[in-house]
């Protein structure tokens, strides 16, 4: 059982940072913002959840992994809604689909 | 470490203040996560809140203000260089005598700290130490730092502070009817999001005894719940839920219970700050005490933070209404 | 010894960026931008000379023999908070700078105060 645990918890998170690392390239590697912002916000949340649950499988007392789940769940909300904040906020200022490198045209704030 | 000196050198380079700022937020990151290696929880969690959060928004409420970009230095900077170069060099000189990273002899392991490593649990009963340390040993340093954040607070709002007039509360609102559409999912997320963080800010409040935390941490990040609605309700909605007086007075009473707390021991007859005269038995009284000082500066450096937030957003807005109306 | 003394080289480096960067750059911005950085790298030398070697976070809990040495966390504690605050008026006074004078650039004011003087 604590071997199972053990190899378990050491897969997710050997997933989650190789997920980390493909959303980094992604945004090397993509010729536009919105695909760049597409690989970082699928693979960035799966990643960040891959690793918490390799943590919780790594460790035995409760509390902690009470703690853990709580902040699985709002990773969960919180990512998500960043990237959708940023394309929409690139959106809105009518950002270029175009080859593009980072762009000007978006604002600094979403003060009305 | 290598990471640090990347982006610093980074900065640098750069012209584009927006990517400048960014880069300023995960350098305080970077040493957050190296404050975490060097096993300063309390450090990593302050500087995470305060140079990753609140320190990159108020950068970028002033560019918006200022402007974006740098214009190009007209002069080759050789003397500045040279500066640097011989002061980095008598720098480096100056270590060369410096005890090995982490050895355990080094004199500053020697003299003070294992006097507070080993009698803190006696004397307060509290198991972390910073906390002690902060809150009771050396409550008088921080009383003095409670003071440098309010001075700061009222600072901005002496230069920042913008007197409101009713026919920009009406175009406001306006405002908010359009933009419902278009922010409904950040909109709503917050809503589900902001009663956590409130409760998280609580948490860390009255944790601050056994884990990292105390007052600083969840003062800001009870302020960051604030900034959270009014970026996205708007700044007249916010007003509307957060008085800007109130948060004044709220300002004030946090320094003033501080300084009560030193007060009451100096009129029971004991030090100031000395926590053992607040109760019959003294560990009772120092956690009294510590308990009462960390609601103060948590409550001051929350309402000191709103403050700053919304006379920088007044300001904006006063700004953007000047443009509207001059044109 | 390089290896002993390597951290603080690191934060040598740092403190010298930053300060090379309030005294070259003439924007008033970059300049608050690199006093934060001077700051946060002076924070990394306090708390890399509190570590030690095999010790963990200073909060007391059973079995635990050798503990960091907290006295710095303090220090470090207040220092961030106070340099938030400088910081804000900083800024502060950057916005006030623009609107008085038109321009945050460090020679463009001081040619406006040469033509009014």
């Amino acid at each position: 059982m604590d071997i199972l645990m053990d190899v378990s918890s050491g897969l997710f998170l050997l997933v989650g940072s190789f997920l980390c690392l493909t959303g980094g390239l992604g945004i090397l590697r993509f010729p536009d913002f919105y695909t760049r912002m597409h690989a970082v916000g699928v693979s960035d949340t799966l990643a960040t959840a891959m690793i918490l649950i390799g943590l919780i499988l790594h460790n035995p007392d409760f509390f902690v992994d009470v703690k853990l789940m709580i902040i699985l769940l709002m990773a969960l909300f919180i990512s998500p809604t960043a990237s959708h904040a940023l394309a929409n906020a690139a959106m809105h200022n009518d950002l270029s689909k175009q080859k593009n490198d980072k762009s000007n045209s978006e604002t600094t704030s979403s003060n009305p | 470490m290598a990471f640090l000196v990347g982006v610093a050198f980074a900065i640098v380079r750069m012209k584009d203040l927006l990517a400048v700022i960014m880069l300023l937020g995960i350098y305080s990151l970077l040493s957050a996560s190296f404050f975490v290696a060097m096993d300063a929880a309390d450090v990593a969690f302050t500087e995470a809140a305060v140079g990753a959060g609140i320190s990159t928004l108020l950068m970028l409420v002033t560019i918006s203000m200022t402007g974006r970009s740098e214009h190009p230095v007209r002069h080759k900077p050789l003397l500045a260089l040279a500066v640097v170069i011989i002061t980095g060099s008598l720098l480096i000189y100056g270590t060369l005598d410096m005890p090995y990273f982490g050895s355990a002899e080094a004199p500053i392991h020697q003299h003070a700290a294992p006097r507070y490593i080993n009698d803190s649990m006696q004397e307060i009963g509290v198991p972390n130490i910073v906390t002690s340390v902060l809150a009771s040993y050396r409550a008088f340093d921080t009383f003095g730092e409670v003071v440098v954040i309010f001075t700061a607070g009222i600072g901005v709002l002496a230069l920042l502070s913008v007197v409101r007039r009713r026919e920009y509360t009406i175009n406001d609102d306006s405002f908010n009817h359009s933009m419902h559409e278009q922010h409904l999912i950040l909109r709503i997320v917050t809503k589900m999001m902001i009663p956590f963080i409130l409760l998280f800010a609580f948490y860390v409040q009255f944790h601050g005894d056994f884990g990292p935390g105390g007052g600083f941490q969840a003062g800001v990040i009870f302020a960051s719940a604030v900034f959270l609605y009014t970026m996205l309700f708007g700044t007249s909605t916010a007003r509307q839920v957060i008085n800007q007086s109130f948060i004044q007075l709220l300002a004030a009473t946090g320094v003033l219970l501080y300084g009560s707390v030193g007060i009451v021991s100096l009129l029971i007859g004991k030090e100031f700050f000395d926590y053992s005269a607040l109760s019959a038995d003294p560990i009772t009284g120092q956690h009294l005490g510590i308990l009462l000082i960390e609601l103060g500066v948590g409550i001051t450096v929350a309402s000191i933070m709103i403050i700053i937030f919304f006379n920088f957003v007044g300001r904006r807005n006063n700004l953007q209404h000047k443009e509207n109306e001059g044109d | 010894m390089l290896l002993g003394l390597y951290n603080y080289w690191v934060v040598i480096v740092l403190m010298m960026v930053g300060f090379y960067i309030v005294i070259a750059h003439g924007n008033l911005i970059k300049k608050v931008v690199g006093l934060s950085i001077f700051q946060t790298s002076v924070f990394i030398f306090y708390i890399s000379m509190a570590k030690v070697d095999g010790g963990s976070a200073p909060i007391l809990a059973e079995g635990i023999k050798q503990y960091s040495n907290p006295l710095p966390h303090v220090l470090i504690l207040t220092a961030i908070v106070v340099g938030i605050a400088t910081t804000a008026l900083a800024l502060a006074l950057a916005v006030r700078i623009k609107e008085a004078y038109g321009s945050i650039e460090e020679e463009e004011i001081q040619k406006k105060d040469n033509q009014i003087c």
